[in-house]
């Protein structure tokens, strides 16, 4: 493979996507771990940009980044008592690499029949440059009837019945 | 230019593009730092004016390279860190706030010409790398190992999480109006200033972007009185310069996308055709709004936590969302400029008082008026219905407190807030 500066910016993000990712099961002190889960989602945002949807990279920083991994540290600084981890594994390890063992296999047959060309044929989308208007044509897709509106507005139900429930269980036991 | 030099010389046209727009990088990013020596310079000034003080007056003419002795002072200072602090989170925390200022200036457009990158996300982007700022901030708090420092970081939370509500939802009006997120986009479509379109999105952003950046009012992360000072406590010397200069260099950032916004960037007579005129009205337009955050800055007394929040979530957040959707409404209604119709206007055979008033303000802008007219008087109409209800929710507000101070027993001295029966028994009839 020829060393293009695509090559070398991709190995840079993925080093960094996946350091962060061990770093955050490897390291012992849980705030450094949610730390490091941002390094790991700020990988995953070069990425996004080095696929040419900046788009999903500023709503990854945005969202995972500034919203829910400030949440998470937020959760870990208030319960001061679990910050420091006894041991690195726990009572269900195993359970969890062997699920993760599967999802490993079954993405790695997807991406391998989809590079060689076999099972279900991608979308055709043609190659090379993106179109100028992607965020426009994007913005479009999600309220047109033909396409993505009835995933977006059953998201969105699905959001407000979660924000109306979080409410109802935070709230004060009013007296009777 | 250096890009073509260094094909010629023989290297590889990808690496060519990486090492120029490195240098593009720099230039951006020392930018900030060199404005910073004299902004800081301006800002004290007018920081003694306003408290009937000189301000700095001795190193330079009218003490103005002032600035350049504190940073070197502040570079020879020694760095103390705690015994217990979290050492690489706690030297990582200053440099990620820096950064996270520095990278907003990678999307400013300073004239037609002039711009970092002109990202098709491009507001979307500053966004989400001001966000990245509040990790750093907590960061400094967890780091520190001090009470104080991680008070300030738990408020951090509090404070910059909920306002980036508010200010995202009031920076979607320009976009709505210009139809783009890209920064450069949103200065073309602004034939009339966005602040005549939507001024409640101005007046809203303005606010929400205040507090956004930490400065009192709404200093909370660094509150004196309370928590001696705030997240950084624990810094010094150069670690804690970088907070500082994070802080001047996002306020002025702020300045200027509120005039990119709301204040037509770089527009003004001229600019399209000699682009450093451009710089210069983006700069007299961003310091004036500077001026007016300083003013209120050193003009206005700290909120208290508990009311910064009400204002944000009972108040600017259920406000901003029914503005996003009344403005929605309201540019189905109102007319769309026809460009293209103005600019064939232009070139017709108008004369005398028609053609002076297109070639003045150019054909554009004349084409835009009965949009921004139409979204003028809304915004107006929504003013005043807002205040309506706002005044009627107060109103049964205090007859609710005013209810409660009627089962209050006055049999004691003097009674409640200077209240006496009589006072009350006649409230109540009014009633």
């Amino acid at each position: 493979m020829e060393l293009t500066i695509e090559v070398v910016v991709f190995a840079v993000f993925a080093i960094i996507t996946l350091a962060g990712a061990l770093g955050v099961v490897l390291a012992r002190n849980l705030f450094r771990a949610a730390l490091l889960l941002l390094v790991s989602l700020f990988g995953v945002a070069g990425l996004f940009v080095l696929l040419a949807a900046p788009f999903l990279a500023a709503v990854q920083v945005l969202l995972y980044m500034g919203g829910i991994a400030i949440l998470i540290i937020f959760g870990v600084m208030l319960t001061r008592g679990m910050v420091q981890a006894r041991q690195v594994m726990n009572s269900q390890w195993d359970l969890a690499a062997v699920i993760a063992l599967v999802t490993f296999v079954i993405l790695m047959i997807v991406i391998v029949q989809v590079a060689q060309g076999e099972g279900a044929p991608l979308p055709s989308l043609p190659r090379g440059d993106v179109a100028a208007d992607s965020i426009a044509q994007l913005g479009a897709a999600l309220v047109d009837p033909a396409q993505y509106v009835l995933p977006f507005e059953v998201a969105s139900v699905l959001l407000a019945g979660a924000l109306i429930g979080a409410v109802y269980i935070a709230r004060e036991d009013e007296a009777e | 230019m250096v890009k073509d030099a260094l094909i010629q010389a023989g290297m590889n046209i990808g690496w060519a593009t990486f090492i120029d727009l490195l240098l593009g990088v720099i230039v951006a990013a020392s930018f900030g730092m060199v404005w910073v020596l004299l902004g800081i310079w301006i800002e004290r000034k007018w920081a003694g004016r306003f408290q009937n003080r000189i301000g700095p007056n001795r190193v330079g003419p009218y003490g103005s390279i002032q600035s350049v002795a504190d940073a070197l002072k502040l570079l020879t200072k020694e760095v103390i860190i705690p015994r217990n602090a979290d050492r690489p989170v706690y030297f990582l925390a200053p440099v990620l706030v820096v950064a996270s200022v520095i990278l907003i200036a990678a999307v400013i457009p300073f004239s037609p010409v002039v711009i970092g990158t002109d990202l098709s996300i491009g507001i979307l982007y500053v966004m989400a790398v001001s966000s990245i700022g509040a990790i750093g901030i907590m960061m400094a708090g967890w780091g520190s190992n001090n009470k104080y420092a991680l008070l300030g970081a738990f408020r951090v939370v509090a404070q910059l999480i909920s306002y980036e509500v508010p200010t995202v939802l009031s920076a979607m009006i320009p976009v709505m109006i210009a139809g783009t997120l890209s920064m450069q986009g949103l200065v073309h479509g602004q034939h009339v200033w966005f602040i005549v379109s939507a001024p409640v999105a101005a007046v809203l952003f303005f606010i929400a972007s205040q507090a956004e950046l930490g400065r009192a009012p709404f200093d909370l992360l660094e509150a004196e009185s309370e928590l001696v000072a705030g997240f950084n406590i624990e810094y010094s010397g150069m670690a804690f310069a970088m907070f500082y200069l994070a802080e001047f260099m996002h306020s002025f950032f702020v300045a200027i996308l509120f005039s990119v916004l709301f204040l037509g960037g770089w527009r003004g007579p001229g600019a399209e055709q000699i682009p450093f005129l451009g710089i210069v009205y983006l700069f007299i337009k961003s310091i004036l709004v500077y001026f007016v955050s300083v003013w209120l800055r050193l003009t206005v007394p700290r909120v208290r936590i508990d009311q910064l929040l009400n204002l944000n979530w009972k108040f600017l957040v259920p406000l901003a969302m029914i503005y996003v959707i009344f403005m929605a409404f309201v540019l189905k209604i109102a007319p769309v400029p026809d460009l293209s119709g103005a600019q064939a206007i232009a070139a017709g055979p108008y004369e005398g008082v028609a053609s002076g008033i297109y070639r003045l303000l150019g054909p554009d802008f004349v084409a835009t008026l009965p949009q921004a007219g139409v979204l003028l008087l809304a915004n107006v109409l929504f003013v005043v219905v807002a205040a309506a209800v706002l005044r009627e929710v107060s109103r049964r507000r205090r007859m609710r407190v005013e209810d409660l101070v009627d089962e209050t027993d006055y049999s004691g001295a003097g009674g409640a807030g200077g209240y006496t029966p009589a006072d009350h028994s006649e409230t109540a009839a009014a009633r």
